[in-house]
């Protein structure tokens, strides 16, 4: 009975596929309104400077210009999206902290006139000495970023769980590594952009945004005006990848400009500037020790941490908890402990990037577990399998595990990249690695505190039941969520997908949604439109019951046909009970929202990596090292996944692939690099070097049976999963084929390079 | 360059030019440093041509020039003078979808979409000279094309399928 779905889990096309085929889809800097006018920001071309003045009076000259804007024009009211720490403001005040930070913006009639009116802004500053490494940050006399954080500590968390020392204590084997991670960046390929109509004390943003809801919050927030006074609109958005996810200067300057001139004003970042704006990876430096026993059997675990956080918070407080939190999930062990340290930098803000926070670590420990596999002289999957949790567990952090298949996960990725065949048996040159993931299919508890419900949905049928339109806050950045709750809802409602229509993530007419974060769409957002579809059934059950004359609980809905249990045949038309309905009682509408039950623990931070089900996978690579040069040639990776109930195959696997890629570019390529003054080297996304087609290797997305008992229909997420052990498995391959161990990302090819000639001379001194 | 410009009053000088984009003929007057991307997006409302980059890294803004994909974002509007132009808006016929666009759809090869317009053009141009292209020539034909979502696994997949398609029609 299971599988005995109309709708979910078929490969159906995507609801917005042809629009995006025909360029048809409009995105927010594709859009258009009457006397619009265009504005840029001025940024800081220091690292670290106090303002002494800004002269902005030749640039008010400029024919065409009709504002510029300072500190002085705007609230001076901090905020960012992180509540515990609001620390940014529209534009500097007394000093600007990374080379791109914000400090007039100007609006003209074209794109032309904006950049000369840019240029003619005169800023003096002081300029002073500036820090750009976390570890120097800490240092006593180091340059202080923030007058209210001594020390440049943004955040720090210390959690113990068990007994860690004891469990060293009584430990076989005990050993400690460190690796350091990078800076990367989401370069989704759209480039933020925001268009704010202040019009009669009514603010409207159409914006390229993961959460409509979170920037409706924070703009109201900041500007003073009610909730219902703004209006966020999504359009079609061109990636996200957690970049997305708070609001920017575009959004507040952008407002304030709009409202100083009475027109529409359309804002946006050029390339360099989002690389600027950051809220990209942290870069972490991971110190982890861990206790075993002589079967491999895992102890205790210590991760002490360092982060660099950069000039401001950003989403850096969650990343910070999420980056210890999150270990303990794929193995079970009793004793941990997590030490993290957020420094502020005077180098642009990082953020949540897909997989929030854990896939450094997940590198570091899944080459570190490889390493203690060696040291017992243990294959280390076979370490993995002894250590993989189960089902119906708790994590020494408090966090309750429903289903768990990473077993099951770990089997069949051996068995179908033909690992026993390969693992050390491969040809010079070849290697094969491994490492498995987890992550939160939705976040407990939302970025600020609020009792709403985290997901919302409305069901309207049409009038005369030949359509129905789903009206839901949940974000569509690409990733696919109007199709898939398109059709969840027609399931629920025993209805067809093609005659589903969509409205989302449009704060004034869609109910409210946190969105597109922490992976949570597809059990949250489903959850709400699963009720209200079942809401829609269930009224139309009851006309149905009176117009044939039977009771209601005899009848069931599918694929729009509405028939009675015991004798299918006897049957009705979903379209004319809908009609009658109508007539009868008025709009068909159905409701639905979802709350997660309460979860987690007491201790500080408790909250972070909560969540109602967690996906797990084991990842497998194999690559060709060139000996002379270092370079790094993947030539098959081999993901199996845990992630519930799938609602679209298609769609699914699409995230694996494009999870997989991001990971292998944050793997061997992809680094933010600064020069000494701060300012960004490789700035484009040529040099920053995201991965071409020709850089994919074969790639076989697989998947293991599971089903979530928390969630609509079994499901959990798969979006972030899959970019969290990619880092270490590749790491582990590189050591399988050459025997060298690269301690940081990405592993390029020079620091292969490097390694293999250390290697070498190690071995002619022997 | 021997095309004739006018000067305005502040001595800019500026070119009338004639482009042939998607069939049809139009006019504008440009300045020399005019990019085609921003005459197709802003002159002509053609905003399924998108803009990623400005640099020429992305792809987003590729089009067809006399039949080669170019991107338009390193193209002076001075030099699509005369020249025939195919965007994204030009490949569907009527409500016929081209195959390599149905093909998109059907393989779930559309993630964001923001690439998708690009990736298509330069499909578009690899099966008009190869209608029976390798993996490899795939993979080489969209090297210029970046996309963020799909790892290009589905977009590999479906330009493959469209070609197979295509290479059953009379052609």
């Amino acid at each position: 009975m299971s599988d005995n779905y109309a709708v979910i889990g078929k490969n159906l096309p995507k609801i917005d596929g042809r629009v995006k085929v025909t360029g048809q889809a409009k995105y927010t800097g594709d859009l258009k309104f009457p006397n619009m006018l265009v504005g840029k920001i001025l940024t800081s071309p220091h690292a670290h400077a106090r303002i002494l003045s800004i002269d902005t009076a030749e640039a008010e000259k400029l024919p065409g210009v009709k504002a510029v804007i300072t500190h002085e024009d705007v609230p001076g009211l901090k905020y960012g999206i992180s509540p515990a720490r609001w620390d940014e403001n529209i534009f500097c005040i007394d000093k600007v902290r990374f080379v791109g930070d914000k400090v007039a913006a100007v609006a003209a009639i074209d794109e032309e006139t904006v950049y000369k009116a840019l240029k003619l802004i005169k800023v003096e500053y002081e300029v002073l000495p500036a820090v750009m490494d976390p570890i120097e940050a800490m240092r006593e006399g180091a340059p202080q970023i923030h007058d209210e954080y001594p020390g440049n500590i943004n955040t720090e968390v210390h959690q113990s769980f068990g007994d860690v020392e004891q469990a060293f204590a009584e430990a076989y084997h005990v050993r400690t590594d460190q690796f350091i991670g990078q800076r990367t960046y989401q370069s989704p390929i759209e480039p933020h952009s925001a268009i704010s109509i202040w019009e009669g004390g009514k603010l409207t943003v159409y914006t390229s945004t993961q959460s409509p809801h979170y920037f409706q919050y924070y703009i109201a927030r900041e500007f003073g005006l009610k909730m219902g006074d703004v209006r966020v609109i999504k359009t079609y958005v061109g990636g996200g990848f957690g970049g997305k996810l708070e609001p920017t200067g575009l959004e507040f300057a952008g407002a304030v400009l709009s409202r100083i001139t009475g027109r529409p004003v359309k804002m946006f970042y050029d390339r360099h500037e989002m690389f600027a704006h950051n809220r990209g990876r942290h870069k972490q430096i991971m110190k982890v020790t861990t206790g075993v026993d002589k079967n491999g059997k895992i102890l205790g675990v210590h991760a002490d941490f360092i982060m660099d956080g950069g000039a401001y918070t950003s989403l850096g407080i969650a990343t910070a908890y999420y980056a210890g939190a999150m270990l303990p999930l794929t193995y079970e062990f009793d004793n941990y402990k997590f030490d993290m340290l957020r420094v502020y930098t005077n180098l642009p803000a990082c953020g949540a990037q897909r997989g929030h926070g854990a896939p450094q670590p997940r590198y570091a420990f899944e080459c570190h577990l490889d390493m203690v596999a060696g040291d017992l002289g243990m294959d280390p999957m076979e370490l993995r399998l002894r250590n993989a949790r189960q089902p119906n567990t708790v994590t020494p952090n408090a966090f309750q595990v429903n289903s768990c298949e990473l077993k099951a996960c770990i089997e069949k990725g051996v068995e179908i990249s033909g690992w026993k065949d390969k693992r050390g048996k491969l040809p010079p040159g070849r290697g094969i690695g491994g490492a498995v993931g987890s992550f939160v299919s939705g976040a407990g508890y939302p970025i600020y505190r609020t009792n709403l419900p985290h997901a919302a949905a409305i069901i309207k049928v049409h009038e005369d039941g030949t359509a129905a339109t789903l009206y839901t806050g949940a974000t569509d950045i690409g990733q696919g969520s109007d199709t898939i709750l398109c059709q969840m809802a027609a399931e629920a409602m025993g209805y067809n997908y093609e005659n589903m229509k969509i409205v989302s993530a449009d704060t004034e007419t869609t109910p409210h949604d946190f969105g597109a974060y922490a992976s949570r769409q597809t059990l949250m957002s489903g959850a709400a439109v699963k009720q209200a579809g079942e809401e829609v059934k269930a009224q139309l059950l009851e006309i149905a019951a009176e117009m044939m004359d039977v009771a209601a609980e005899d009848l069931d809905c599918r694929e729009a046909w509405i028939y009675r249990k015991a004798n299918p045949d006897e049957r009705k038309p979903f379209t004319e009970v809908a009609r009658e309905f109508f007539v009868r009682r008025g709009p068909l509408v159905g409701r639905g929202s979802y709350t997660p039950p309460k979860l987690g623990g007491t201790f500080k931070g408790a909250p972070v990596g909560t969540s109602p089900a967690y996906s797990f996978c084991t990842q497998i690579s194999e690559v060709e090292i060139d000996e002379e040069t270092g370079e790094v040639d993947v030539k098959e990776v081999w993901d199996v996944h845990d992630c519930g109930k799938v609602i679209n195959p298609a769609l699914l696997h699409g995230q694996v692939h494009g999870a997989l890629y991001m990971g292998m570019g944050e793997s061997i390529w992809e680094e933010v690099v600064f020069d000494d003054k701060g300012k960004i080297v490789n700035g484009n996304l040529g040099e920053y070097r995201l991965p071409t087609a020709l850089d994919m290797p074969k790639i076989t997305s697989e998947l293991v049976d599971s089903v979530e008992p928390a969630a609509p229909w079994g499901v959990k997420e798969v979006g972030e999963g899959a970019t969290i052990p990619t880092m270490g498995c590749f790491a582990n391959a590189i050591y399988d084929a050459m025997g060298v161990r690269i301690h940081s990302l990405p592993l390029s090819y020079e620091k292969v390079w490097r390694a293999l000639k250390d290697k070498r001379k190690k071995e002619e001194k022997k | 360059m021997s095309m004739e410009a006018i000067t305005d009053k502040h001595g800019v000088k500026r070119y009338l030019i004639t482009l042939n984009v998607n069939g049809d003929s139009y006019t504008k007057v440009v300045k020399g440093n005019t990019v085609l991307v921003n005459v197709l997006r802003d002159d002509l409302d053609l905003t399924g041509t998108k803009k990623g980059c400005e640099l020429g890294d992305c792809g987003s803004c590729t089009v067809l020039m006399d039949g080669k994909p170019v991107n338009s974002c390193l193209v002076l509007a001075v030099e699509a003078d005369g020249r025939e132009i195919t965007t994204i808006e030009g490949l569907a016929q009527h409500e016929q979808l081209d195959r390599l666009q149905d093909s998109f759809v059907n393989h779930a090869a559309v993630q964001c979409g923001y690439c998708t317009p690009g990736m298509i053009m330069s499909a578009k141009a690899l099966l008009s000279k190869n209608p029976d292209p390798t993996e490899q020539e795939v993979r080489e034909a969209i090297a210029g094309n970046l996309c963020r979502c799909t790892g290009y696994v589905n977009i590999v997949k479906a330009v493959l399928a469209a070609a197979k398609a295509e290479g059953g029609a009379a052609r």
